[in-house]
């Protein structure tokens, strides 16, 4: 086991062991351990890389390091300008959990029911990624390829999350058993994008890979009176809420049956669309 | 087989860490080498929060923290809340409210909220249900836990 304190010391571990485990905040890892299941052998901790700590703002674009906690992302600060990423980030397991786990692990772990997967897919999030050789670029979107499923190559790691700072409201909703310590549902992310004059719609819980709506994305931006903020008509609402809800390829398990995965999703994309649209015509 | 030894900071004190096995959660290290049994064993995954400690002042479950990681942190459990002059405001408040039953899931929800009267000295009901959110308690359905929480608040207040 390696504790790295640099990001080259990291990118060194890895490159010796390319087939290591990274550990950040540990709050799915420590559970596999605790339970016998996973040695730690061939871990390379990270939670003591300043590197991978901090965000900053350049102009429209915001960059999280990949290991900046989900209580960090509470901040009001990131909330003005992420703020479905926010919301999602407050649904995380409980102020214990959020205060270990990593936005940067919530992505590496690529569970279809990572909270932060919807909005940052919505986003457009790009992955800056880096090994002992290289750094390269990927869409979140195209960096998780199946459940629990990454393109990260042996020796890699994710270093930082680029994502835009739109101008519009934004929604972020997750259906569970309780408030809090909940594994998803269902969820979804609703982002309005005034100068792309565009919706932006990510879902969680019910696809094995991050999925936009798009379908339903086209079709809504298109019917929306963008110069004056008119509410458009209850169909077309109800028009893009069935779009959403079609777009979904959920599956039946313990949490939930794939009929109540998509009825959740019709419901959550028409209320998130209702409130941002309330405040998009009151602003 | 054990790790490297390593030295952890824990209620303002250094230990020495000799003899840990390399996959040994800071929860464990406290319990069984460091002779810290206040934190509880309960889930190991994070749920239950009866292992709540602080590090760095911030509330984690301890289960779910490598120990070696943990080196250079300064760690407080809960035999570091209660000071030389007795018990801390809060867990007077516990006491004296009865929000104790089996008692097992009681130092997690010290060290919690204990946290959030650092940060909040006057919260609401919403903000005490959701920074204990993370501690499960199955016996006393919370509600002298909350008003162990207010009285702590009030108590707190009144004495600063």
């Amino acid at each position: 086991m390696t504790i790295a304190t640099s990001l080259e010391d990291a990118c060194a571990a890895l490159a010796a062991e390319p087939g290591s485990l990274v550990l950040a905040g540990g709050t799915d890892l420590m559970v596999e351990v605790n339970r016998g299941s996973r040695s730690v052998e061939d871990v390379v901790a990270l939670n003591r890389i300043p590197e991978l700590a901090g965000w900053h703002l350049t102009g429209d674009e915001l960059r999280l390091g990949a290991g900046v906690t989900f209580a960090e992302i509470c901040d009001p600060e990131i909330a003005a300008l992420v703020p479905a990423l926010a919301q999602a980030a407050r649904t995380v397991g409980s102020p214990q959990i959020r205060n270990a786990a990593t936005i940067g692990g919530n992505i590496a772990t690529a569970s279809p029911a990572g909270d932060s997967i919807p909005v940052l897919a919505a986003l457009d999030a790009v992955l800056e990624l880096r090994s002992a050789e290289a750094s390269r670029e990927v869409p979140v979107t195209e960096f998780i390829t199946g459940v629990k499923a990454t393109c990260l190559m042996p020796g890699e790691l994710i270093e930082a999350v680029r994502v835009p700072v739109l101008d519009g409201p934004q929604e972020f909703c997750k259906v569970g058993p309780r408030n809090a310590m909940v594994i998803s549902v269902a969820s979804l992310a609703l982002l309005v994008d005034r100068s792309a004059r565009r919706i932006r719609v990510g879902l969680g819980s019910v696809s094995p890979m991050p999925l936009r709506a798009t379908q339903a994305e086209d079709h809504v931006s298109g019917h929306l009176d963008w110069d004056n903020g008119v509410p458009p008509r209850l169909e077309v609402v109800r028009e893009f809420a069935e779009l959403v809800a079609s777009s979904a390829s959920p599956i039946d398990d313990h949490r939930g049956s794939a009929a109540y995965r998509r009825h959740a999703v019709r419901v959550l994309a028409q209320r998130s669309l209702t409130r941002v649209l309330n405040r998009v015509s009151s602003s | 087989m054990s790790t490297d030894p390593f030295v952890l900071e824990v209620n303002g004190q250094s230990h020495e860490v000799a003899d840990a096995h390399p996959g040994e959660s800071l929860l464990r290290v406290l319990r069984e080498r460091l002779g810290l049994p206040g934190s509880k064993n309960a889930c190991e995954e994070g749920e239950c929060g009866s292992c709540t400690v602080l590090v760095d002042g911030q509330t984690v479950c301890s289960c779910l923290v490598l120990a070696s990681t943990a080196a250079g942190r300064q760690i407080t459990t809960i035999e570091g809340i209660s000071g030389d002059d007795g018990l801390s405001h809060v867990q007077e408040a516990f006491v004296d409210a009865g929000a104790v039953q089996c008692g097992f899931c009681t130092p997690g929800l010290i060290v919690s909220i204990g946290s959030l009267l650092e940060s909040d000295p006057d919260p609401s009901d919403l903000a005490v249900r959701e920074a204990i959110s993370g501690n499960l308690c199955r016996c006393t359905g919370y509600g002298r836990v909350l008003e162990a929480v207010h009285l702590a608040a009030t108590r707190r207040g009144g004495s600063t």
